[in-house]
């Protein structure tokens, strides 16, 4: 019996020091340590002013925005269907009703001001190759105002779906939930309403991909292909994880970046609560298995020695 | 024609056809096992197990599974995995089983190697074992395809690459592996078709094949003490289990595989439902993608010691190229494990422990191969190039020494040792000087790999074991 669990400790030290070789240490090698995601956006400036909500509705108008910016929640639709704006600006401009409600007050400031540099895509877009969102040019109290505008529209409580939509939707494919950049694949009624919804998307994605310089990934399996942790550190600041890709930073609160995570894992791995759940059964079972086996094998093997 | 009686039950009835009593006898109540075993004995049941898992839940994933370059990536991530009920469980025992398989693989071999169990009259279930361990070899990797992600895809690229090495026909025999100039549509169909046909049919003939060996010098026991069957088995009919030597396969020995069993199958599921990454790597839940490498490029964990035997060779040596080196060293590696009934002189049937320097020997070979598979992980840059080196030499020496160690031929052994040290002396001098020194090297190389395939025989010529 000793010598049993001898020969069982020898093989379970060899698995582990294997094993903590292959895993954990490999991949540390193979992945360099980063800091994790603070979402306190600290390079950027924070709000010196208050604003004024009421009067941000109004700014937002006289500068311009919704010369490209749909504001759904508030019947301001958007000057141009998707394929047009992408077209146009290489990606459809985001709607800004939930902006609010997802986007960091500070970072959205900073973002308006000057899009290039609170995004870190510095190295992409410069002077010569403009940012297709301009730098902001008004008072620091209509930017305060525009902000608090923003939010206050916004709603309190945003589904984890509605914060994807808004973070990430005009970018990246989910095709395990039906949505693509140009908005969820609808019902078709025949092979034309589908030949049509096709050729808008490819189009979509083609000025999407001659805007960013390749095509961003689908994110259906995201949460299996890259886990939590990552996806969370990589949103707060892709440059510090991929050094020089075209993914902005896109400035999403710690709250709605778990949003995000949380749908993604809704999408990519279903089954997660059904698999945490089953798998105390299954291993229940097996230690009863064990323990009848063990006292069987003991009644057998008393009458041997 | 026999002569049959009235049946007086259906059971009557197949025994007088099929001789059911005398199978059962033949095949478990009356297959005698040695009694002196510990649980290291009862890896073949767990395997068989672990095989039947795979089988039964292949079968299940195959119902849905489409091997098709632009389906079978959603077939398994989407169909399998969200919509078909359980389809995730399936999957998860599946990838799973695969890689824990190979765990039970290497303790099974390193069983027999350590207790003697390949040797005098066992040769054949020794043989029979390695050519399961390599049709395991060939499922694995072509299982590893289907999916169709990226590691899938990069793998198979690396891989099947290798045979690019083979003189004259290598060229030609990689286009005609992939059906295709790249790793493409036909590529992915083909080793579809090995992994759920040929290769299990073959490996369901060479497990029978296994058994069958068995029969004849029965199974090892701890002590490698040489047991008269027949004559303990009797002992154990006439009602003497404390002095029989011997157990009955069922429900003795049995009793014991369960609960072993029972104790593994908590350990499976426990990396089924909650640790499955080591055997579901992250990266092949992204699609293949044939225009985007992977910063890191590895094969599955139980390939990573001959991964890196093929690695460790890594500068060129006069008129050897690198990859040459690499690939005779990777080849001798795959198949080096057969010759071990010829390559051990000594015809002691004991544990390692008491055979001598044997002992010393097995301990080298594990802690080596540890070392090659961590290393074949690592990215093989900087100093860790020259540890996967020393390791990959280490590993072809050993099995060089073998021969003569076991034979007690001295001078033969320092042979060895000396070759070693002077390719160890190389490595450091690669490590300093990056050219030079191309042609003594290579001779060293030469002299190494004639001495590694020629000391069985010379052993033999010059003497022999006790």
């Amino acid at each position: 019996m000793n010598k049993e669990f001898k020969i069982l400790a020898i093989i379970i030290i060899l698995v582990a020091i294997t094993y903590w070789g292959i895993e954990p240490y490999a991949h540390s090698k193979m992945h360099p340590h980063h800091e994790p995601a603070t979402f306190k956006y600290e390079d950027l400036k924070p709000l010196a002013l208050k604003g004024d909500a009421q009067k941000g509705a109004q700014a937002i108008m006289n500068n311009g925005c919704t010369g490209c910016h749909s504001i759904k929640s508030q019947n301001i639709p958007a000057p141009m269907d998707p394929v047009s704006a992408s077209a146009s600006y290489g990606v459809n401009p985001p709607d800004l009703s939930n902006i609010g409600a997802v986007v960091d007050p500070k970072f959205l400031a900073n973002f308006i001001k000057n899009p290039a540099h609170a995004a870190l895509l510095t190295h992409k877009f410069n002077d010569t190759k403009p940012f297709p969102m301009p730098n902001f040019y008004g008072s620091d109290q209509d930017l305060a105002d525009i902000v608090a505008y923003l939010v206050s529209i916004a709603p309190k409580e945003i589904s984890p779906k509605d914060a994807f939509e808004t973070a990430c939707g005009r970018c990246h494919n989910l095709r395990y939930d039906k949505w693509t950049v140009i908005g969820e694949k609808p019902k078709f009624k025949n092979d034309v309403e589908k030949a049509d919804f096709e050729l808008k998307l490819a189009k979509y994605e083609t000025n999407l991909k001659k805007y960013l310089g390749t095509t961003p990934p689908d994110l259906s399996m995201f949460i299996r292909s890259r886990g939590p942790e990552y996806i969370r550190d990589f949103v707060e600041n892709p440059q510090k994880i991929l050094h020089g890709t075209a993914m902005p930073r896109v400035g999403l609160t710690e709250e709605a970046t778990e949003k995000v995570i949380s749908y993604l894992e809704k999408v990519g791995d279903r089954k997660k609560e059904k698999r945490d759940h089953l798998g105390i059964w299954v291993l229940g079972y097996f230690v009863i298995f064990a323990f009848l086996a063990y006292l069987w094998k003991n009644k057998i093997w008393s009458e041997l020695h | 024609m026999a002569h049959f009686e009235k049946a007086n039950s259906v059971y009557e009835w197949l025994d007088q056809r099929l001789a059911l009593d005398k199978l059962w006898k033949v095949l478990a109540a009356e297959y005698w096992i040695p009694k002196n075993i510990n649980f290291l004995w009862a890896m073949g049941v767990v395997l068989m197990t672990m095989f039947t898992i795979l089988v039964i839940s292949g079968i299940f994933l195959l119902m849905y599974y489409k091997p098709d370059t632009k389906l079978a990536f959603d077939s398994v991530n989407y169909t399998i995995m969200q919509e078909v009920w359980f389809g995730w469980l399936w999957r998860h025992m599946h990838a799973v089983a695969a890689s824990v398989v190979f765990l039970v693989i290497y303790i099974h071999m390193l069983t027999g190697i350590y207790y003697a169990s390949y040797k005098r009259g066992r040769e054949m279930i020794w043989i029979s074992g390695m050519l399961l361990f390599v049709t395991f070899s060939a499922e694995a990797f072509s299982g590893y395809m289907l999916p169709w992600g990226q590691m899938s895809y990069w793998a198979a690229q690396v891989i099947t690459n290798l045979f690019g090495g083979i003189p004259f026909i290598g060229d030609d025999l990689v286009i005609w592996i992939r059906g295709n100039f790249y790793v493409s549509d036909p590529t992915l169909t083909r080793f579809f078709m090995l992994h759920v046909f040929l290769l299990p049919l073959i490996i369901m003939m060479i497990i029978g094949l296994h058994f069958y060996t068995l029969r004849i010098p029965h199974v090892n026991n701890q002590d490698g003490e040489e047991i008269d069957f027949d004559a303990e088995a009797e002992k154990y009919k006439a009602g003497l289990k404390k002095e029989a030597k011997v157990i009955p396969f069922w429900p003795v020995f049995l009793s014991k595989d369960f609960f072993v069993l029972g104790v593994f199958m908590i350990f499976y599921f426990y990396l089924v439902f909650y640790h499955y990454d080591f055997a579901m790597d992250p990266i092949n839940f992204d699609p293949a993608n044939p225009m985007k490498t992977p910063p890191h490029i590895y094969p599955e964990w139980y390939f990573l010691w001959s991964y890196e035997v093929l690695r460790g060779f890594f500068f060129n040596v006069g008129p050897l190229s690198a990859m040459d080196m690499g690939l005779i060293a990777f080849g001798i590696a795959n198949v080096i494990f057969f010759f071990l009934p010829w390559f051990d002189k000594n015809e002691e049937v004991a544990p390692a422990s008491r055979r001598g320097g044997f002992f010393i020997w097995f301990w080298l070979l594990v802690v080596d191969m540890i070392i090659l598979t961590i290393w074949g992980k690592l990215p093989p840059t900087g100093f860790n190039a020259y540890i996967g080196y020393v390791a990959a030499v280490g590993f072809l020496a050993l099995f060089a020494a073998l021969p003569a160690l076991t034979a007690r031929k001295r001078g033969l052994l320092m042979f060895v040792i000396l070759t070693t040290i002077v390719l160890f002396i190389a490595g450091y001098l690669e490590y300093t000087k990056t050219l030079g020194n191309g042609f003594v090297i290579a001779a060293l190389f030469v002299i190494f790999y004639a001495l590694f395939f020629l000391s069985p025989a010379i052993v033999k010529r010059v003497g022999g074991a006790r």
